[in-house]
């Protein structure tokens, strides 16, 4: 079966740039997958969306929509495709209603069909009583799920949704992630670039993190947690006693099964010499460390006001592919 | 379904959008077109008239002008100023761009829906411009090929206005009034005959770089043969050069803004 989205040796340079803002990427995306594109700002995920939605042309490589070739036959291409932008970019001389109607004739869907669909989609993205309100007076949340319904009116094979929940309050929040999940159910491969990384967590199958225009890493958030170095965490708040931070984060990561420790700072409002936090990334289960930790810094004199178990999120993931640096 | 007959749907659909947006906002549409030259017409051609400032029959030479400068000027606008706003803040254009039609024809259709407003605020003088001068002594066997100047000036306008929207960057839109348009209405020959121009040749040359020149030239000789005007076949070639020109230049600077 082709898949979804093929993208190989995909390369995008704009005209007076130095760098490629793509750079040789290659992924895949299988058909009614849900599938997370991220990565830091500038890292290449909007120009890779905007060459598969035809809107911007690669400088070489390869992106194909369901087997067709967005660069030879964008005309195709763009029945497959639908986008959902993170700005508003409704017609605004058109009210809700007539905006899914009159995209759906661009898209040569008939006139009864269109009709019914229109209906039914926005009584299910909750807009029904809104058909006839003029889209500047729609909230952000009514827009955003306007511009769903729209993407989805012409029956996408894939929907590009960037940054879907930035701005929205958490009812909408939740709404939206259900509606996303539903496409799953429905077949409809979804594409989602995002910053929100429990976002991505929680609605990707898999998830690809894009950094320099290259793809770094493509698995299930699950499995690109457990493959971090030191996926389990011991935090620590420790009274240092007069006792050097680097010298305690010394002596912890002597303890074996301690892959390294980071020194946290101070808890908001306290000094670093009265308190500081420190996190372990540990190499297998985290529990058993407890017990030694505790015992190594009772040698040393370093009162412990607390020990607790974590876990590493996606957040831990992408921090240690891209980096801590500002973009 | 072939790219094809799909694209020709898809292009009649965005044109149908249009259409009925501008069904819908007639009132502002009438307004937006009507009210500039109907002034002209009125104070150039009435008023000053009825005071005696202006000789006897200028209002004669003025109409066919005015029918001219709003098939070219109306078409120019309509097609730049949305196109303007539609590439900066709106970004509505984006659901056009992914419709399945490429991308050139919905350039064209920007164009061509221009020019089809532009004809329709031209056909409005008509009438108009009976009522307000009571009588007019036109050549009436000079109509077909005053309207064939009308639609080719319409597309002209349509063409200028498609180079000039994608051109033009947002933050200057409010220049765009002064530097462009003032210029082209009193420099197209709409209020004058560009053949009587001989001793102000700097100026005649000035005008012939206006395609609206050509409109006006055109339909006045056809209705009015008595006034000194240009060879017809200079206009039809000179608005048929116009179309293509600022046409392939427009469909270049709409790729350049609507693809990276």
């Amino acid at each position: 079966m082709t898949a979804a989205v093929d993208v190989a040796d995909l390369v995008k340079r704009y005209p007076k740039s130095r760098h490629n803002a793509v750079d040789g990427l290659s992924f895949r995306v299988r058909r009614g997958e849900i599938f997370g594109l991220l990565g830091p700002n500038g890292a290449g995920k909007t120009t890779t969306v905007g060459i598969l939605t035809t809107r911007i042309v690669p400088t070489s490589g390869k992106a194909l929509i369901g087997g067709v070739d967005v660069g030879r036959d964008p005309v195709a291409a763009k029945t497959k495709v639908a986008v959902v932008p993170q700005r508003v970019n409704l017609d605004r001389s058109l009210n809700a209603r007539q905006n899914l109607l009159f995209h759906a004739t661009y898209h040569g869907i008939g006139r009864r069909e269109r009709h019914s669909l229109a209906d039914e989609l926005l009584d299910r993205m909750g807009l029904a009583d809104k058909a006839r309100a003029r889209v500047d007076d729609l909230s952000g949340g009514q827009s955003q799920r306007l511009m769903i319904a729209r993407a989805l009116i012409h029956h996408p094979e894939v929907l590009f949704l960037d940054e879907p929940s930035t701005g929205l309050d958490p009812q909408a929040r939740l709404f939206l992630h259900d509606r996303i999940g539903d496409l799953r159910s429905a077949g409809i491969t979804v594409v989602l670039t995002t910053h929100d990384m429990d976002e991505a967590q929680k609605l990707s199958d898999r998830v690809g993190i894009v950094d320099h225009g290259r793809m770094l890493t493509v698995d299930t958030p699950n499995e690109l947690i457990r493959s971090l170095p030191g996926s389990g965490t011991v935090d620590a708040t420790v009274h240092p006693n007069g006792t050097a931070a680097e010298k305690i984060t010394g002596m912890l990561s002597e303890i074996p099964g301690v892959q390294r420790v980071e020194d946290l700072g101070p808890p908001a409002g306290t000094e670093a010499t009265e308190r500081i936090r420190l996190r372990l990334y540990v190499d297998g289960e985290a529990g058993p460390l407890l017990g030694p930790v505790a015992a190594r810094l009772q040698e040393r004199a370093v009162a412990v006001t607390d020990l607790a178990l974590g876990s590493a999120s996606l957040e831990d993931v992408f921090i240690e592919l891209t980096g801590r640096d500002l973009r | 379904m072939t790219t094809t007959a799909r694209s020709v749907r898809a292009f009649a659909a965005v044109l149908g959008r249009d259409v009925f947006v501008t069904g819908r906002e007639l009132p502002s549409f009438l307004a937006q077109v009507l009210v500039q030259p109907v002034a002209l017409l009125f104070i150039f051609g009435k008023v000053l008239g009825q005071l005696g400032y202006t000789q006897p029959g200028y209002a004669q030479i003025l109409l066919p002008g005015m029918i001219a400068l709003n098939a070219f000027l109306v078409a120019l606008q309509n097609t730049s100023f949305p196109l303007v706003l539609d590439f900066s803040y709106s970004r509505e254009i984006e659901d056009r761009l992914l419709a399945p039609l490429p991308i050139t024809w919905v350039a064209v259709e920007k164009m061509l829906f221009g020019a089809l407003r532009g004809l329709f605020a031209a056909l409005l003088m008509f009438p108009i411009g009976l009522l307000m001068l009571g009588s007019v002594a036109w050549e009436l066997s000079g109509l077909p090929f005053a309207v064939l100047c009308m639609v080719l000036g319409s597309l002209a306008g349509g063409a200028v206005g498609l180079t000039v929207g994608a051109a033009v960057p947002p933050r200057r839109i409010n220049i765009m009034f002064a530097v462009i348009l003032a210029p082209l209405i009193f420099t197209g020959a709409s209020q004058f005959p560009w053949a009587q121009l001989e001793d102000l040749r700097w100026f005649q040359v000035v005008c012939a770089f206006n395609p609206l020149t050509y409109v006006s030239e055109g339909m006045r000789g056809a209705l009015l043969p008595g006034i000194p005007h240009m060879p017809p076949w200079v206009c039809v070639l000179a608005l048929v050069l116009a179309c293509l020109i600022f046409g392939a230049l427009g469909i270049g600077f709409f790729l350049r803004r609507a693809l990276d």
